[in-house]
């Protein structure tokens, strides 16, 4: 019973504790931090994308929520910042339960477009409600979250911190994918006519999932709030929801661990290619910020028409094609033994 | 404020509506020619019009070409990255899933929109109207010549498509493609080239909206998801497939919203269009002009 | 209890302008087989769409039990112990075989998200007793060995075992199979006529939709002929056999 997936959370929680030892740099940590808000958003993603097979492109707005709720409750009204993120997971399930409901009783495109919509409305929100959310100028002088005493305000005991909660996340939701409700989500993904005649009460597992991969979200954007201190709608908008997407979509939509090591990997890789700047410095060509959208989507193109599975499955699949002895079985996972 | 003032605003208003109701309009005509045909909601629609718009400045105000030459251009050269899309993206994926679509048609909005800003810059582009950029009144209202260019353009481009649609053979396959596509290629419908043939017109329609709309708004590279979505909520009010509808749609739309922005908030204006589309789409996803039972047959 | 397992009474679907079931009367008694038979386009899927909430009647009504279940939703009546099978096989194919079998057992097991997500599945009781139970139904269809195997790689003889033994892990008291036989080859017919008597003699009430005569003839206690959406004969396999309108209904004039 996926006993795989637990032994990859204790080398992930291996990983998580010697990195600061190999990485003293503490600008690579705080891009390491980045991509902990990205993986666990993106665990949540994957569960509804990947195993309950329903989308959203609209995520990044639950994730900018939870993030506003942390700012407003602590700057604003001078709520402990455990309190704001508490109130900003009621306020995200709350509002994952309005646009919840009348979305999941649609499919496909229609789906996408309504959670696409729903995103881009709250994106509005936080421009046009300056009261509280300070516009374009975004809030400021966010305090920094405090663990058993020690506030967090290094970029080390932050990395351990968020990386500890995306730790968390991944047991919750490996837990959960191995479950009786797992595999009614999963069953909704394989056939929904079959999940109904054999009793899954689809609509309700559909909103349940939905809510959670929208906490997941949420979390998320307390923890950034916490971090940066300062917030902004720019990292809320439709292009971070696309951008979630593709992380999911890169990694492989059909495993959690393809969430994380998509979020890890895009989350990485302006950094990559601004070193590469540095060899071709030579013939011209300079990394810019502004190349991102283009080269996200190129990616996310490239991952959709060649390995719609995801890179995990894709070099798994080369591995076992090149290999021979290598048997990597897809959904080694679940292979109930 | 007096009546007859009360009335000016509201025939401003009107017609602003209809000049914004025009292109959602056409955005919308765009999604159902590709939904027609193949049953995919192509998300790249929007960038279809932001490329259209983006060239012809580039064309007209670059290289000072002719309005009506630069318009030609312009369209063909949409066309052509429709053709490119369907067959490098859309084409080569065989049993693809509706999830698998969906992102493929995002990754080719992105790809354009990251484009559109890397040649065009960040910046909104001004172009010059295609008449004089005069304003004249009609009974108390100020009107652009653009204005008129706009809806002009647009009757003329449904009197065509419907000549199109009911008078040529290809026409004809086409809508024999969108009423049942296996059995139109029993009779012999190359269905592949229609598919092609629904990307390039669907971005031939797109360019022409960004070409008119252009003069008004001043285009700029960010504008594509905002009017795919408007465009795709007016569609499905219309009725998905249904492109009378759309047009409909497009023009309430469009009035509504213009209604909203003068009388109600002009920053909240885009978010309020939206929770309508929201609304229509969760009451009545078979549109307001679109029969239910025949929307259940729909995969969705 | 009433004698009669299910009950459809004046049962009527209209698409559009097309009648497809007709005030359709039919009762099946508990602990038999009955078999519904009739030619293409007879409505006989309908039907089963019908009682099983996929489709909601355009008039009648639906007695199980005794009690009206028109309009239930599909999981509301699986909770009443209806099973079904489909007939264009409806398996989780990105699923192992076990957990499609799992699946079944879903109203027989009872975890929601939050205990389901806070211990891991080798430390819960009812995820071991939910895969025994699976594994359990899964020999019962001569299935044990392909456990572990994905089920959209098995053959569709084994696709349609593995649905009927997800069918069964419900502990239904009526199950309706629509074409078990379709697509199957005659060595997988006769098994799978037996795996239908053997359900029987367990005490489970059962429905059969198929084409495949013999197989009808074979094993129901009754049998229904149904045409456009009329009930236009009913009794033993003997009997329907030389009925002079069911020749004409399937033969033509």
């Amino acid at each position: 019973m996926g006993r795989q997936d637990y032994i990859g959370l204790c080398v992930f929680f291996a990983v998580v504790l010697t990195i600061p030892f190999l990485i003293t740099n503490d600008y690579y940590i705080s891009v390491l931090v980045f991509a902990a808000f990205n993986c666990l958003a993106c665990i949540g993603l994957s569960l509804l994308l990947g195993y309950a097979g329903q989308i959203s492109i609209g995520h990044a707005a639950f994730v900018g929520v939870g993030a506003y709720a942390s700012g407003y409750l602590t700057v604003e009204m001078g709520w402990s910042p455990w309190m704001a993120m508490g109130a900003g997971v009621v306020l995200v399930v709350l509002i994952a339960l309005l646009i919840g409901v009348p979305a999941l009783r649609l499919k496909g495109h229609y789906l996408a477009m309504a959670t696409f919509g729903f995103g881009t409305i709250l994106y509005i929100v936080a421009v046009a409600a300056v009261d509280f959310t300070g516009g374009p100028a975004g809030l400021s002088d966010i305090p920094a979250i405090s663990l058993f005493g020690l506030v967090l305000d290094t970029d080390k005991r932050f990395f351990y911190f968020s990386w500890a909660i995306v730790g968390i996340g991944l047991y919750f939701g490996l837990n959960l994918i191995h479950s009786r409700v797992g595999r009614g989500l999963r069953a909704i993904h394989g056939s929904e006519d079959a999940a109904e005649s054999v009793g899954v009460d689809t609509p309700f597992y559909k909103i349940q999932i939905f809510v959670l991969s929208a906490v997941y979200s949420s979390i998320a954007g307390s923890l950034y709030a916490y971090y940066v201190n300062y917030i902004d709608p720019g990292p809320f908008s439709m292009m971070h929801s696309v951008l979630l997407l593709t992380m999911v979509a890169v990694g492989g939509m059909h495993k959690v661990w393809g969430a994380v090591i998509g979020a890890i990997l895009l989350s990485l890789l302006p950094e990559f290619l601004s070193f590469l700047t540095e060899s071709f410095q030579a013939v011209g060509l300079e990394y810019n910020e502004d190349y991102n959208t283009l080269i996200h989507g190129s990616i996310l193109l490239l991952i959709m028409l060649f390995l719609p599975e995801g890179l995990i499955d894709g070099l798994g699949r080369l591995a076992g094609g090149v290999g021979g002895m290598i048997n990597i079985k897809r959904h080694q996972d679940s292979a109930g033994t | 404020m007096d009546s007859g003032g009360g009335f000016t605003d509201l025939l401003q208003f009107i017609f602003m509506g209809l000049q914004r109701g025009s292109i959602y309009a056409l955005v919308a005509m765009g999604f159902n020619i590709i939904y027609n045909a193949t049953g995919i909601i192509n998300f790249a629609q929007g960038e279809f019009v932001v490329l259209g718009g983006l060239m012809m400045v580039t064309l007209t105000m670059g290289f000072t070409f002719s309005i009506p030459f630069a318009f030609l251009i312009t369209v063909l050269f949409v066309m052509a990255v429709g053709i490119l899309m369907e067959r490098f993206t859309i084409n080569p994926v065989k049993n693809p899933t509706v999830l698998r679509l969906i992102i493929i048609t995002i990754a080719v909005s992105i790809i354009l929109e990251g484009s559109a800003m890397i040649l065009w810059g960040k910046e909104s582009h001004y172009m010059r109207h295609f008449s004089s950029d005069e304003t004249f009144e009609i009974l108390g209202a100020t009107i652009l010549p653009q204005t008129l260019w706009i809806i002009g353009i647009l009757i003329l481009i449904v009197i065509g498509f419907m000549l199109f649609f009911n008078f040529t053979m290809t026409g004809k396959c086409m809508r024999a493609c969108a009423i049942n596509r296996d059995a139109a290629r029993l009779m012999g419908i190359n269905d592949r080239k229609m598919v092609m043939l629904s990307f390039a017109l669907s971005a031939g329609i797109g360019a022409v909206a960004g070409i008119i709309i252009t003069p008004i708004i001043q285009m700029d590279f960010g504008r594509g998801t905002m009017l795919a979505i408007k465009g795709f909520g007016t569609a499905v009010v219309g009725g998905l497939g249904n492109s009378l509808g759309g047009l409909v749609a497009g023009i309430l739309l469009g009035v509504i919203e213009a209604l909203g922005a003068g009388y109600i908030s002009s920053h909240y204006m885009d978010a309020i269009a939206l929770l309508i589309l929201l609304i229509v789409l969760f009451i009545r996803p078979s549109g307001i002009f679109g029969s239910s039972e025949a929307s259940k047959l729909k995969e969705f | 209890m009433s004698k009669n397992h299910l009950e459809l009474i004046n049962l009527r679907k209209v698409f559009g302008g097309v009648v497809a079931v007709d005030d359709l009367n039919l009762s099946v008694r508990r602990g038999t087989i009955t078999s519904i038979i009739g030619p293409n386009g007879a409505g006989k899927t309908t039907i089963f769409n019908l009682i099983t909430g996929y489709l909601k009647p355009s008039g009648g009504i639906i007695k199980y039990d005794g009690r009206a279940v028109n309009g239930k939703k599909p999981y509301r009546v699986a909770a009443l112990g209806i099973a079904r099978t489909f007939q264009n096989v409806q398996i989780f194919s990105d699923m192992t075989v076990l957990e499609n079998v799992m699946v079944g057992r879903h109203l027989r097991s009872h975890s929601g998200l939050l205990r389901s997500s806070l211990l891991p599945p080798f430390f819960r009781k009812e995820e071991k007793k939910i895969s025994c139970d699976a594994e359990k139904w899964l020999s019962f269809v001569g299935m044990a060995e392909e456990a572990g195997r994905s089920a959209g790689s098995l053959p569709l003889g084994s696709q349609r075992m593995l649905e009927t033994a997800r069918a069964l892990a419900m502990e239904p008291n009526l199950l309706l199979f629509d074409e078990p036989a379709s697509g199957l080859n005659a060595r997988e017919t006769v098994a799978m006529g037996e795996l239908i008597s053997k359900i029987k003699e367990m005490g489970i009430t059962v429905v059969l939709v198929e084409h495949d005569m013999e197989l009808v003839m074979d094993i129901s206690d009754t049998v229904s002929v149904i045409n456009f959406g009329k009930h236009i004969a009913r009794g033993t396999p003997a009997e329907v056999q030389v009925n002079p309108d069911v020749i004409t209904a399937y033969l033509g004039e």
